[in-house]
């Protein structure tokens, strides 16, 4: 069976989609210029659940959930549920952390370094040039025979996991709903300002992340992977994706008043922007030596990929140790160790690309 | 046949970066290449005819597909 999805006219269509319905969540109630953001989301679900207290940045992001769940749908219609693992789990937990951490810096995943691109947002060049680098070096690493090993067929339980913890989440969710001014319903936390505190309404949330979850399997949709076929394969494929969602997402953004070009004032964004670049080089090279860009580690847990899993908790944790210890950027800059952790973020990513090597 | 690449519970670039070196040392000749999953299969026949190479067959088999390539001399 053909997948049309797959297609050129495929991944443009799904781009688009992504672009526009980002810039309508914004509209709806999200944060500015985060419509949809991987990691800005799953810092706010590390939040939720307690592993940081950063009071501004914690609600259970329903996107996240329906990313996974969406993708868990397409794999068993499309019968492409394949329960694998064993690739290098602990490599990409801290991969994970690490990305977060580099993410965090920039202060946003490749899809949102996109969208604040599409509303003006200047700063998010450094972003993107940054994440280029990061993508760039790795794929240096896989030249040179760099591989985390073969994943196993694994039980189907094995691939559950993670859905089943979106599950959970979406549950915990529902059990401790949001009650209005107050920071905190029974064990979850929610924003009572801040970033955390502007959300699209549940349902919609919802509904959104199951269709980009599921059309995202379908179109093995990957801004990390975008970038990386281009420099290593000279292949447009996925980029041509990439370029939908920033031309749509502009569009949309123009028709709803959310475009607004500079430097100044950006919406939960900083100028520093070397910062805007370390964080994200680092950033681009855990995703590379990861395989895919936090979201595509979504849809790829959702399809039964347990390393992928473990990328995503190893980002989730990653959120709460950078909250933590003051390594996330905030509107007004860097964080107090911040720079140090792009660092050592840095030398671990380069230990692993030159340690893992096949001959 | 002799040229055959496992590029089975390789994640994304392996499979398709695996495939290209292998084109690129036969330059022309039939190649096999054993893949465990349909992102793996459809990026190795994009790439293998973005090369001018044919995908001749692909074969599904327990563990995933099994996609022959071909290029004339």
């Amino acid at each position: 069976m053909k997948n049309y999805f797959s297609t050129r006219w495929g991944i443009i269509g799904v781009g688009a989609f992504i672009g526009v319905i980002a810039a309508v969540l914004q509209k709806l109630g999200n944060p500015g210029n985060m419509g949809i953001c991987v990691a800005c989301f799953e810092r706010d679900i590390a939040g939720a659940i307690g592993l940081h207290r950063a009071g501004v940045v914690q609600y259970m992001r329903p996107e996240i959930i329906g990313f996974v769940l969406g993708s868990l749908v397409a794999a068993y219609l499309f019968k492409e549920f394949r329960p694998r693992t064993g690739s290098a789990p602990i490599v990409r937990f801290v991969l994970g952390v690490f990305a977060m951490i580099g993410a965090l810096v920039f202060l946003g995943c490749p899809w949102r370094a996109l969208l604040r691109l599409a509303a003006g947002d200047a700063n998010s060049i450094f972003g993107l040039l940054g994440l280029t680098a990061g993508i760039w070096i790795g794929t240096l690493f896989f030249k040179g025979g760099y591989s985390l090993g073969r994943a196993q067929k694994t039980y189907t339980s094995v691939g559950w996991l993670l859905p089943l913890t979106m599950i959970g989440f979406l549950a915990l969710m529902l059990i401790f709903p949001q009650v209005k001014g107050e920071a905190k319903s029974d064990i979850l936390f929610y924003s009572v300002k801040g970033p955390g505190m502007m959300h699209a309404p549940l349902l919609i949330s919802l509904a959104a992340g199951l269709f980009i979850g599921f059309l995202a399997q379908r179109s093995r949709f990957c801004t990390m992977g975008a970038f990386r076929d281009l420099i290593l394969f000279k292949q447009a494929h996925l980029f041509t994706g990439l370029l939908a969602l920033v031309v749509f997402a502009f569009i949309t953004n123009l028709a709803l008043g959310q475009f607004h070009p500079g430097f100044a004032g950006q919406p939960v964004a900083h100028t520093m922007q070397i910062w805007n670049f370390g964080g994200m080089v680092l950033a681009g090279l855990a995703f590379a030596l990861a395989g895919g860009c936090p979201g595509r580690q979504l849809f790829l847990a959702g399809e039964g990929d347990g390393d992928a899993a473990i990328f995503v908790m190893g980002m989730i944790v990653g959120a709460g140790v950078a909250h933590n210890f003051g390594l996330a950027s905030s509107p007004n800059g860097v964080g107090p160790h911040g720079i140090a952790a792009v660092m050592v973020g840095l030398i671990v990513c380069v230990f692993i690309g030159f340690t893992m090597r096949q001959k | 046949m002799s040229n055959r690449l496992d590029a089975t519970g390789l994640s994304c670039p392996q499979p398709v970066l695996l495939t290209m070196n292998k084109m690129k040392e036969l330059q022309h000749g039939e190649l096999m290449i054993l893949v465990d999953n349909d992102t793996a299969k459809e990026n190795v026949s994009r790439m293998a005819r973005s090369q001018g190479w044919d995908v001749t067959d692909v074969q599904k088999n327990e563990t995933g597909y099994q996609l022959t390539i071909k290029k004339d001399a």
